[in-house]
């Protein structure tokens, strides 16, 4: 029997706590805490007084009074009405609100074109396959700028308005871009609206319901019949009660250009096209490597259990896959925010483009590229926060 | 909590990394470096600023630029020429990337006095915003223009006053903005606009790159009063009295008849005192500007003429611009432009 003690356990109490900073571990953690936080107060701080003085030597003063001020200038196109009597502030809005509908619209289309490349690329007919993989390699390795001046150009070298081809009833595609027909605001329209919103809410709760019997019972009826007819019926339904209250704005050929309908304009449409091709080629392979990391045994143990293969994929494989997929597909919705601001070459009045125009009629450089920064920085973190959570939900939950 | 910490980071190493104010004068610093930095209009304006085959650049307000480095140097290839375009024009200059803008800038309340705090030392091109129409649509004036989309750059007066024109008639137009002057008159060019603005001159420059230029015509309307020159920052006095009478001179050489060929003829045979002070034969005039050498005017007249010989090489009648002098002639022919006396 060793009558040794170890030094700790014969040291009392009260001297245990007098461990070296260095060496324990919660005080060496607050230490280096607090001094990471003094550097990065010095860093803002720095920058902020270098800034006042390189801008007080320039005769500059920061402010954001210009905000208010009238603006003076048009924008081609805008969400919210817009005119030149209207504030810098106000075209700010409009900016942003132009920078959100392209990334809103341009996720959603990336996506679905993105996971079907993704899944043609694994495809076993080779012609298929090479065609997806040769399109991905020319897309991926060819500067975005340069593709979105080509689709400028092709699209503006459709004919002119006069000449506009018609591709269905009161729809036009020209050089002004795609007019359709689109219904005419009017109060009555809320009914409508209503119905809709009730339709979807009703969809979603059945959904659930027949989700549970199906775990209970083994077998329920189809979702999608019931799903058309509340989402599509009975907004129908409250026009119909209402005698058809809608009216159709037609787009017609006046003076220089159309007017009614709406419009997708030729810059939207380039820079829209632009970046979804080039975006979907990245997400394509992003959902390649995904998919080809799921376990080999997964995909044998489906068929062997009869799935068809569209089952499997949708419910073994993807589920499985997007534990791969969804980081990396985050950063390429933030890419493609972000290359939204290349729409300052092809004239899409988005928050870049504005936030040029304001600094270079203002003379407020440093403002309008803080606001412009600090936007695109919240914009690229909600988007991110919001993949963050569909990960978590879509990650392996340990049990 | 991470991703916060490296966008502040990456924040504050942008803003420090801003360079140092410019502490001494303008032209101190110019001198000191030995070259004067000139903005032009980038990638190029035809007759107004072009790079020729060997890359050098030429053009009427190039050889503004080439005049006010031989005011201070007495050297014309002094001079580095900084492409800007109608947005990076004034952060370059407040920054100090260029000392001085040739890039046909106008003259506004707001750039004298505001918060960018510029000089406008003289104005060497009176100019007017019209608008270029295709000669098929048969319109014949700005105000029949209602509904039109309109490609107009950003960031220029242009913009403000074509929207202060429609208003102002009560018609509606659509804009289509493009920063890079080629991209929009490309655009121009396959119709997406009816309109192309700009100054009258510049219009006449972009017309002559059109596919066929034939086929559109400036309206003769004049929307806004346009008055270009070169542009430095305030605060530097010498500099902008070098510029302004590198200016003058040009415009004084024409009212008296001095030519390129004629200049050193004038210069050994006429008497008339104010010739005389001008090409520095009676000493004065260049040790008051500021110039390197006293007869800094006569040097500038032998190498691109007086104004009216500058004009007509690249803007006149025998261009591919081919502008009439119009409001540009000296004020003895009708023009507008007048030069203080050099006494």
């Amino acid at each position: 029997m060793s009558t040794f003690e170890t030094p700790n356990s014969r040291r009392p109490a009260s001297e245990a706590t007098r461990t070296a900073l260095w060496n324990d571990p919660v005080k060496r953690g607050i230490i280096l805490q607090c001094a990471l936080a003094i550097f990065v107060v010095f860093v803002i701080w720095a920058a902020h007084s270098n800034m006042l003085a390189n801008m007080k030597a320039r005769g500059l003063v920061f402010g954001w009074d210009y905000l208010g001020r009238s603006a003076n200038f048009a924008i081609g196109e805008s969400l919210i009405p817009f005119s030149a009597q209207d504030s810098y502030g106000r075209a700010l809005i409009v900016g942003i609100l132009n920078t959100l509908k392209i990334a809103v619209v341009g996720i959603f289309l990336t996506t679905l074109l993105g996971i079907s490349l993704g899944v043609m690329r694994l495809s076993t007919n080779p012609l298929l396959s090479r065609l997806v993989s040769g399109y991905i390699e020319i897309v991926r390795n060819t500067p975005l700028l340069l593709q979105l001046f080509l689709w400028y150009a092709i699209i503006n070298s459709l004919p002119g308005p006069r000449q506009a081809v018609l591709f269905g009833p009161g729809m036009y595609l020209s050089n002004r871009g795609m007019k359709v027909p689109w219904i005419e605001w009017s109060p009555a329209l809320w009914p409508m609206i209503w119905a809709f919103v009730a339709g979807v809410v009703g969809t979603v709760i059945l959904s659930r319901s027949l989700a549970r019997r199906r775990a209970a019972t083994g077998d329920a009826p189809a979702l999608w019949p019931f799903a058309l007819g509340l989402v599509l019926g009975l907004p129908f339904l409250a026009s119909a009660a209402q005698g058809f209250p809608a009216t159709f704005s037609v787009p017609a050929l006046q003076g220089f250009n159309f007017s009614g309908g709406i419009e997708l304009s030729p810059e939207f449409a380039a820079l829209l096209t632009g970046l979804v091709l080039y975006t979907a080629a990245f997400v394509a392979e992003i959902v390649r490597g995904g998919i080809q990391s799921v376990y080999k045994g997964q995909w044998e143990a489906a068929r062997s259990l009869g799935l068809s293969s569209g089952m499997l994929m949708r419910l073994v494989i993807l589920p499985q896959a997007l534990r791969v997929i969804i980081p990396p597909l985050t950063s390429q919705y933030l890419n493609l925010t972000k290359n939204s601001s290349l729409a300052v070459a092809i004239g899409y009045p988005d928050l870049v483009h504005i936030s040029n125009t304001t600094m270079n009629q203002t003379g407020r450089a440093v403002e309008a590229i803080l606001v412009f920064a600090s936007i695109y920085l919240t914009i690229s973190l909600l988007t991110s926060a919001f993949m963050n959570w569909y990960n978590a939900r879509v990650a392996i939950r340990e049990r | 909590m991470k991703n916060w910490l490296m966008g502040i980071a990456a924040a504050g190493a942008m803003l420090l990394g801003t360079t140092a104010a410019n502490a001494g004068r303008d032209l101190d610093a110019i001198k000191q470096r030995g070259t004067i930095r000139c903005g032009v209009q980038g990638p190029s304006n035809p007759g107004f600023g072009v790079p020729n085959a060997q890359g050098v650049w030429e053009g009427f307000n190039v050889e503004i630029c080439r005049s006010v480095a031989i005011t201070i140097f007495n050297d014309p290839t002094k001079v580095e020429f900084v492409p800007v375009t109608s947005q990076s024009r004034f952060p370059a200059l407040t920054n100090g990337e260029v000392d001085i803008l040739s890039n046909n800038t106008t003259w506004t309340l707001t750039r004298d006095t505001g918060v960018n705090r510029f000089n406008f030392p003289a104005i060497v091109f009176y100019d007017g915003q019209s608008v270029m129409v295709p000669r098929r649509l048969n319109v014949t004036s700005a105000k029949q223009l209602n509904g039109a989309t309109v490609c107009v750059q950003p960031g220029t007066t242009t913009e403000l006053n074509l929207a202060d024109f429609f208003r102002q008639n009560n018609i509606t137009f659509r804009p289509v903005v493009i920063e890079a002057l080629d991209e929009l008159r490309r655009a121009y060019d396959q119709g997406r606009c009816d309109v192309f603005t700009n100054d009258f001159a510049a219009l006449a420059a972009q017309r002559t790159l059109l596919t066929n230029p034939r086929d559109h015509v400036i309206l003769p309307e004049r929307i806004s009063k346009e008055p270009l020159g070169p542009t430095i920052r305030q605060g530097d006095e010498e500099l902008s009295n070098i510029v302004a009478w590198t200016v003058f001179a040009l415009i004084d050489a024409e009212e008296f008849g001095i030519t390129k060929d004629n200049v050193d003829q004038v210069a050994a045979t006429n008497t008339d005192p104010r010739v005389r002070r001008l090409l520095g034969v009676e000493p004065g005039m260049g040790a008051a500007v500021g110039a390197a050498d006293p007869s800094y005017v006569r040097t500038i007249i032998k190498a691109y003429g007086n104004y009216g010989e500058i004009f007509n090489r690249w803007l006149g009648p025998t261009t591919p611009l081919a502008l009439e002098r119009g409001q540009n002639n000296i004020w003895t022919n009708g023009g507008l432009l007048y030069a203080p006396p050099a006494r």
